[in-house]
């Protein structure tokens, strides 16, 4: 796929910090602080919102991983999940929304639609937020069941776990760049490929 | 109409047709009926004179205006129509009104808003979908897509199904786009623009109790 993420990782300033018995304490108790109190912004445009509502019911409950704070507002936001197809019309939305939250964030794509366009291989669909902001998990289904977004959550605790201060470049805010893509244009043509049934849909039929 | 009886209920949407006919013999091209629904084709000159007199007149009264839409065939001899399907309230009748227009010429039919205020909306989205313009419309701008949208209009045919642009582009132009450029008065701040304000919308704040000085 050879896709390179904007910008390059801060590589000179990872060398200067080591890795060390404090930092690697202090990682240890922000990244479980972190990870289990993840206040999500539920950015739900479909039928995956709805599922995303059964999740937050109290059946699958994910105040069970401390997300039971919903941030209707960026501001106070940790985990973006955006729940359902986004359209162009919404890119800039979700862009904004993204730019809003304030670091340490992550973001879930939850469906098929969010991840890859899904069955909306047309001119208003955006084929995968990945080409908007950078995305942590993926969620497949269509839509997921509330397991399904479980499991993704608990994925990105790990991940959240997983993270060291000594490396900066994990906050480091991936911005639109001049071009005003968040990607390299080559790399979005070639994520929005058709694929599935819908190889047969030729651009000029 | 010289029809007009005393129940005007008895009157279906086929009456409608041969009343249509007899009083407007140029503007009515044809009408059949699919599917029970009765379809009448009316030319683009006359079709708001139509329009209005469905609505006003006694043995009429199609006072609800359903939807406005426009449909364009893949065969290219065929005509893209505008579709007008309207409703008596009080007569529980259905109509279909078509204006058949030239899909290579200029799309361009009277607004309907004068007679319908409902027809707002939905004009401009046939004229964002379909790029036919509604002359005399106070506000023709797209409703679905962004306003600034450059890609051309989705549902007609010529228009390819993932749109003429490639995916970067389409992607560059949409993170372009700024829709707090367009948002409306009352998105935008209601105090600061509550006297530009149309008054039926100072009415329904007044209504909600929020009444600025």
């Amino acid at each position: 796929m050879g896709l390179s993420p904007l910008p390059p990782p801060g590589a000179a300033t990872h060398e200067s910090i080591s890795p060390n018995w404090i930092t690697t304490r202090l990682d240890f108790l922000a990244n479980w602080g972190r990870a289990n109190s993840l206040w999500p912004m539920p950015f739900g445009t479909a039928c995956c919102a709805i599922e995303f509502m059964a999740t937050a019911a109290s059946r699958f409950d994910i105040a069970r991983f401390g997300m039971e704070r919903m941030s209707f507002s960026p501001r106070q936001a940790d985990v973006l999940i955006c729940a359902g197809r986004l359209p162009f019309k919404l890119a800039p939305v979700i862009r904004r929304i993204w730019d809003q939250m304030p670091q340490p964030k992550w973001a879930i794509s939850m469906g098929a639609c969010a991840s890859t366009g899904g069955i909306f291989d047309n001119y208003a669909m955006v084929q995968g937020i990945d080409t908007i902001i950078p995305v942590d998990v993926y969620v497949p289904g269509c839509p997921p069941r509330p397991e399904g977004l479980l499991y993704g959550i608990m994925l990105l605790q790990k991940k959240i776990m997983g993270e060291t201060m000594v490396d900066p470049s994990l906050r480091v805010e991936q911005l639109v760049g001049p071009d005003g893509l968040f990607r390299r244009p080559a790399d979005i043509d070639e994520i929005s490929e058709p694929f599935g049934n819908s190889v047969h849909q030729t651009r000029s039929a | 109409m010289s029809g007009a009886s005393a129940d005007p209920g008895l009157h279906t949407a086929a009456d409608t047709a041969v009343a249509l006919r007899a009083r407007f013999p140029e503007a009515v091209v044809r009408s059949h009926t699919v599917c029970g629904q009765v379809v009448v084709y009316v030319t683009n000159a006359g079709a708001h004179a139509v329009l209005e007199w469905l609505r006003d007149d006694v043995s009429q009264q199609f006072n609800y205006l359903t939807d406005i839409t426009c449909v364009e065939y893949r065969d290219p001899e065929r005509e893209l129509e505008v579709v007008y399907q309207l409703r008596s309230l009080d007569r529980k009748v259905d109509l279909r009104v078509k204006i058949p227009l030239n899909p290579d010429g200029p799309l361009e039919v009277r607004s309907v808003l004068d007679l319908w205020r409902g027809a707002d909306w939905l004009e401009r989205e046939a004229w964002d979908m379909f790029g036919v313009k509604f002359r005399g419309h106070p506000d023709l701008r797209r409703i679905l897509m962004w306003e600034g949208y450059a890609e051309g209009f989705p549902l007609r045919k010529s228009f390819p199904l993932r749109g003429h642009w490639s995916r970067a582009e389409q992607t560059r132009q949409a993170l372009e786009a700024n829709p707090e450029a367009y948002y409306s008065l009352e998105e935008l701040s209601i105090a600061e623009a509550y006297h530009e304000l149309p008054l039926d919308v100072r009415e329904r704040l007044a209504k909600a109790g929020k009444v600025l000085p």
